[in-house]
């Protein structure tokens, strides 16, 4: 008699919102995720500190909302800091006292360290499994594996996996591919960061930069660079198991929650795969890409992606 | 205020020792430098040459070990810790906390510096590294500007080191990952941007075309300078208008800010530019050691020499200089 071992069910995140949205649109937005069957929503601007749409008490508003609704909440905090003023920001966060801290950057670990557990989000850079042991030390509860890293990188930790902690992918979005000091769409507009005239809240999905063949190639999101292909891996939300306990998915203006319903659909087994994939393809106006996961350039597919 | 200088064979090293280097960072002939070029970096006895030159002209040799190290090639990051150790290296600059905790554990009395490619900006992020690994130096990503440096300088428990010249990463160092998605090769895990294997310059309809694993990164006139194919400083296209999107071909130059980086206590001021030849590190390392030591002579008077700005200058990428995010202006 073969024992079957069923694996935990692997659950989905909804990752912050990475672009600049008015206060009502993200609220609103919010409203519509409460009914999702998404388990975890991570809360809070990670890329630039000037977007002050909410405050920090509009986010546990918001967050106390989405907890009521069976929803962990989780807040991130800023992948860049640059002014004290920053820090000041990302401390509060950490003390908040209500809910856990994904911690974008070495200074929130400094934070966190020894006073509560927290998530150690993509930009920590946690390339190996001694890395990870070391911040595990110090309060480390689940981490975002790096988005260039791909399935067999995972492979390689769990086998040294420190027990019960949790390992969570970038499954749906646009890759965040790097930041800077400087704003690109505050350049866009021949405009200094210091007086951008919060220009970026004009493109809710970021501004697209296309190469001279007017290939879609990446987004400007502000001081943040995002990929134009979309990164999907559904695929791994069916088959045999990789390692992954959640997978996250990133936010757009529109269509996160049909996003959502897709992903939870392959989770449960209703719908396959590649008819989700084919789907989601029609969500991507730059296509799909799922390079890093198999070890190729970022931007490549590989596999059966879906679409056209 | 030291200067610390690049080499990438035993001739750039010679060349920066000799004109006026405090210190040279090398790094050894594999992926666990981030300067990861063929023919480049140093193994076995030409690294007792190096070490021996740098020795006899008191000058110190960094080494930097400053790529991140994934799980199945951890070892190899070790053995680089281990060989830099039993040379007995002035410093190591490091980037990955799993290798930094494997040094501060088997070499405890190593100096480590925290490598520009650790991406800490803040002063709590450097007391991080300080406080878990007894980092000593930090070398801080091209962000700040020269007063969040000041402000650094002040609160951080460890002495700053800051980029003074070279070729520019206008994103933070240690998480751009534009070279990956494009190539599958990059700075973190590489330790090269835009490897040269992936490059391709090609003639059509009378025009230069560089290419990047095929992605359009420029296109010139065939009269023109066709740059290296860097994808932060191609030409694109955003909101119908094409240009450098995000920043043109060009080099960092602090000289005209050097009393300020005196003033606010930066310990250390680099060169970038291991991939350089000798007769660029021998220019660009004169030049910085004398508008350093006239800085400190006389800080109030100080004012860079044209020679010197012409010369670095002439040296750059695109022929052009800026100071980058030092001045809030380029931000």
């Amino acid at each position: 008699m073969s024992t079957a071992i069923t694996p935990a069910r692997a659950r989905l995140s909804l990752g912050p919102i990475q672009y600049h949205w008015a206060r009502e649109k993200i609220q609103e937005f919010y409203r519509s995720i409460l009914s999702t069957p998404v388990d975890i929503v991570y809360l809070g601007e990670t890329v630039c500190s000037k977007r002050r749409s909410m405050r920090l008490r509009d986010w546990i508003e918001v967050g106390e909302q989405l907890q009521s609704a069976g929803k962990e909440v989780v807040l991130s905090t800023l992948a860049l800091l640059e002014a004290n003023s920053e820090l000041g920001l990302v401390r509060k966060l950490c003390t908040n006292g209500q809910f856990a801290i994904e911690a974008n950057d070495m200074s929130a670990v400094q934070m966190l360290a020894g006073e509560t557990e927290f998530i150690g989000g993509a930009s920590l850079n946690i390339y190996n499994p001694r890395a990870l042991r070391k911040l595990v030390g110090m309060g480390l509860s689940r981490w975002v594996m790096p988005v260039e890293l791909s399935k067999s990188v995972l492979a390689g930790f769990l086998a040294e996996m420190p027990p019960g902690i949790e390992s969570e992918v970038f499954a749906w979005g646009r890759l965040p591919l790097a930041y800077s000091a400087r704003c690109y769409t505050a350049r866009a507009h021949k405009l200094p960061k210091d007086a951008c005239a919060y220009c970026c809240i004009d493109y809710p999905d970021g501004l697209m930069l296309s190469t001279r063949e007017d290939e879609s190639f990446l987004v400007i999101n502000g001081i943040q660079t995002q990929s134009a292909r979309v990164h999907n891996l559904v695929h791994e939300l069916s088959g045999p198991t990789t390692g992954v306990d959640i997978f996250r998915i990133s936010p757009q203006s529109e269509h996160t929650e049909q996003v959502i319903f897709l992903f939870d659909q392959v989770r449960s087994g209703e719908l396959g795969a590649i008819a989700a994939a084919d789907e989601l393809a029609t969500l991507a106006d730059a296509g799909l890409c799922n390079g890093y996961w198999h070890n190729e350039a970022g931007m490549a597919s590989c596999g059966a992606m879906g679409g056209p | 205020m030291e200067l610390v200088c690049p080499a990438g064979n035993l001739p750039s090293l010679k060349a920066a020792v000799d004109n006026g280097a405090d210190a040279v960072y090398i790094g050894f002939r594999d992926e666990t430098n981030a300067r990861h070029f063929a023919g480049l970096n140093f193994v076995d006895k030409q690294i007792e040459q190096c070490l021996a030159y740098a020795r006899g002209h008191g000058t110190k040799i960094y080494v930097a070990i400053n790529t991140y190290p994934q799980p199945d090639n951890f070892a190899k990051w070790q053995r680089a810790v281990d060989q830099a150790a039993e040379y007995d290296v002035d410093a190591l600059i490091l980037a990955d906390i799993g290798v930094m905790d494997y040094a501060a554990e088997k070499w405890p009395e190593l100096r480590l510096h925290l490598s520009v490619q650790a991406s800490a900006t803040s002063h709590d992020a450097i007391r991080f590294y300080a406080e878990q690994f007894g980092v000593k130096r930090a070398v801080i990503p091209r962000v700040l500007s020269v007063k969040q440096v000041a402000s650094l300088v002040k609160n951080s428990p460890i002495a700053i080191e800051v980029f003074g010249f070279g070729s520019l990463c206008v994103m933070v160092e240690g998480r751009c990952y534009l070279s990956s998605y494009v190539t599958g090769q990059g700075p973190n895990t590489f330790g090269a941007c835009s490897p040269g294997s992936f490059v391709r310059w090609t003639e059509a309809d009378s025009k230069l075309e560089t290419r990047l694993n095929g992605v359009l990164i420029d296109r010139v006139e065939k009269d023109e300078n066709a740059g290296y194919p860097t994808i932060c400083k191609g030409r694109f296209e955003v909101n119908g208008e094409t240009g450098y999107a995000i920043e043109e071909p060009t080099s960092l130059n602090t000289l005209p800010i050097l009393p300020d980086l005196l003033r606010v206590g930066v310990a250390a001021i680099k060169i970038e530019g291991r991939q350089r030849s000798p007769a660029y590190v021998a220019k660009v390392t004169a030049v910085l050691r004398a508008a350093i030591d006239s800085c400190i002579r006389d800080p109030e008077n100080y004012s860079p020499d044209q020679t010197w700005l012409e010369q670095l200058t002439s040296l750059s990428e695109g022929a052009q200089t800026t100071l980058g995010a030092y001045q809030r202006e380029w931000q």
